[in-house]
């Protein structure tokens, strides 16, 4: 019943293959590493998100080429606010990566990830109708889910779970 | 309503194409699906998904419920594989708390969970088939599903909604003579899908609409996020039951259905020998299901049994506790995913240690997978429209949820 404890010590983490090769790419990308019930996360600087995605996806050791799934979590009220996580597939290894980057609520911004996996483009539009957070660079950022006139992002902590808006 | 108004806004780019509208209430949509398309004659130049008119924002209402009452609304996303929707969200729970699972609860939901995806593919293959036109096809499936469901109600007290895999293991322990019904069904399955195959595989109609009709390679399946048979149809070979086995998957002995080329035919091909892949999983979930309880020893977390709880004061304090203020669970993140009969389910749960999830997140299979139907469509007839959202196996509620 015990848990482990999680590691977040990146000295310790250095022989996970996307770690070892974003910390050879730009250590300063990376802000913070965790290992928590077998499952790895990777909390990354906004502006290095894509360039991290593309190069972790045409990794030699460990190519992550699938991303299974984008989200994110309004930590309302503590700043930064939200975290847009990512989780990625190694469809050859059966590994699989979390991503974050995580967002003042002064600037909802971050590049998307289309133009690397064109699969992201249903999962962000989900993001921007629910959470408000955009993404520079998509195709078609409109809502998806709720009405194009709905005022509010309904996912967000702060928006009611009953009554009126 | 606001989406009354044609929202996503897909004007004409030539002189010569036109605009057609297809659902939201359209038979062969499978739910409330509406497509856009931007056809040329007979074909079609643009097409472009419309969903989000089954939204009903479960993921805000799993935040204000506690962790054992989010299980019932697992169920309702996607209401023809609710046993796989139970699964993955408790298994996520599970990891989150650390829990052991007795080997008796595991066999029961990989016979369950085998089942269902024999359920839901029963009613795909039906709806498809009689969306090209094979009318037959349908009542043949739904006698069996009927059977299926038969049993879901025999364990779980209900059809559709089962809700049977609680957190810590499952509701109650399977009625006498239920195992004996279910190798009976075993028994005379295999021959049932003789008869669907009799009907479609060989059929030279069946051939012409789905041979070569909305074609996908393997890379465009990838980068487009498909997953399940829709993934395997294009040749890629991964199935999560046996590269990232959960629940004593790795224990069964199942081939994985590849077919290589692409089209609605090689994924009709994937779905029918998974069914016959999934009755030899429960045949072997059957023979092996071993003896012991049915529930971890947990008792802030699984609720005591209702005779401990008459004449046992403490069962009966765990009991008031769980009910009235659930159970905490540590701070913490995690994403489970299983093989869902449509691809890759997936549960992202974090936890800030009360008893309320702080957010679920359910990854759907078919979220994705629908994106994969402007590719399969632009260039190709207007009559192939139905037979590739047949193909792609789509659940509305699952996508909007």
């Amino acid at each position: 019943m015990a848990l482990p404890p999680s590691i977040t010590d990146i000295d310790q983490l250095k022989s996970h293959p996307a770690v070892a090769r974003l910390q050879q790419w730009n250590p300063e990308a990376i802000h913070a590493v965790k290992f928590d019930r077998d499952e790895m996360t990777i909390v990354l600087d906004r502006s290095a998100l894509r360039e991290a995605c593309a190069l972790l996806r045409e990794d030699q050791a460990c190519p992550f080429n699938f991303l299974s799934d984008v989200t994110c979590v309004d930590w309302y009220p503590a700043e930064p606010r939200f975290e847009v996580v990512y989780h990625l597939l190694s469809i050859p290894k059966k590994e699989r990566l979390r991503l974050k980057v995580r967002l003042n609520s002064s600037s909802l911004n971050v590049d998307s990830l289309t133009s690397i996996w064109p699969g992201a483009n249903y999962f962000e539009r989900e993001v921007f109708d629910l959470f408000g957070v955009r993404f520079a660079g998509h195709p078609y950022l409109r809502r998806i889910m709720m009405p194009e006139d709905w005022e509010g992002h309904p996912l967000r902590k702060d928006y009611p779970v009953e009554g009126y808006r | 309503m606001a989406h009354m108004t044609p929202t996503p806004v897909l004007e004409p780019g030539q002189d010569r194409t036109m605009i057609l509208n297809m659902g939201p209430q359209h038979p062969s949509t499978h739910g409330v699906l509406r497509v856009l398309l931007e056809i040329d004659g007979e074909t079609v130049v643009r097409l472009m998904p419309d969903i989000g008119f089954l939204h009903t924002g479960i993921e805000k209402t799993c935040e204000a419920k506690f962790y054992q009452q989010v299980v019932p609304l697992t169920d309702r996303i996607d209401y023809l594989c609710p046993m796989t929707n139970n699964l993955c969200y408790v298994l996520a729970v599970e990891k989150l708390l650390g829990l052991e699972i007795p080997p008796k609860a595991q066999w029961l939901r990989v016979l369950f969970n085998e089942l269902t995806r024999i359920n839901s593919h029963l009613v795909w293959l039906g709806t498809h088939a009689m969306d090209i036109g094979a009318l037959t096809v349908f009542l043949y499936c739904f006698r069996e599903r009927e059977e299926i469901l038969k049993l879901f109600e025999a364990v779980s007290g209900q059809r559709m909604m089962t809700s049977y895999f609680r957190v810590g293991g499952v509701a109650l322990e399977p009625p006498l003579g239920l195992f004996d019904r279910i190798r009976d069904f075993a028994g005379y399955f295999p021959e049932k899908v003789d008869e669907y195959e009799n009907l479609l595989t060989g059929n030279p109609i069946w051939g012409m609409r789905t041979k070569g009709v909305a074609k996908m390679t393997a890379e465009d399946a990838i980068a487009l996020g498909a997953t399940g048979p829709t993934l395997r149809g294009s040749g890629v070979d991964i199935d999560l039951r046996r590269d990232m086995p959960y629940s004593s998957y790795e224990k069964f002995q199942f081939k994985v259905p590849v077919s290589q080329e692409g089209d609605v035919f090689a994924r009709y091909m994937c779905r029918v020998q998974e069914l016959r892949e999934s009755i030899g999983i429960v045949r072997q979930a059957l023979d092996g299901m071993p003896e012991g309880p049915i529930k971890a020893k947990a008792p802030h977390v699984v609720l005591p049994d209702r005779e401990k709880m008459k004449t046992q004061m403490e069962s009966l304090i765990y009991h008031f506790k769980i009910i009235t203020e659930g159970f905490a669970v540590p701070a913490g993140e995690v994403y489970q995913a299983v093989e869902s009969p449509r691809g890759e389910m997936g549960y992202y749960i974090v936890s800030d240690g009360t008893a309320k999830p702080y957010r679920v997140h359910m990854r759907s299979a078919c979220f994705a997978n629908l994106q994969t139907l402007a590719k399969m469509c632009e260039g190709h007839l207007l009559a192939d429209v139905v037979a590739a959202i047949g193909s792609i196996d789509i659940v509305l509620g699952e996508i909007d949820r």
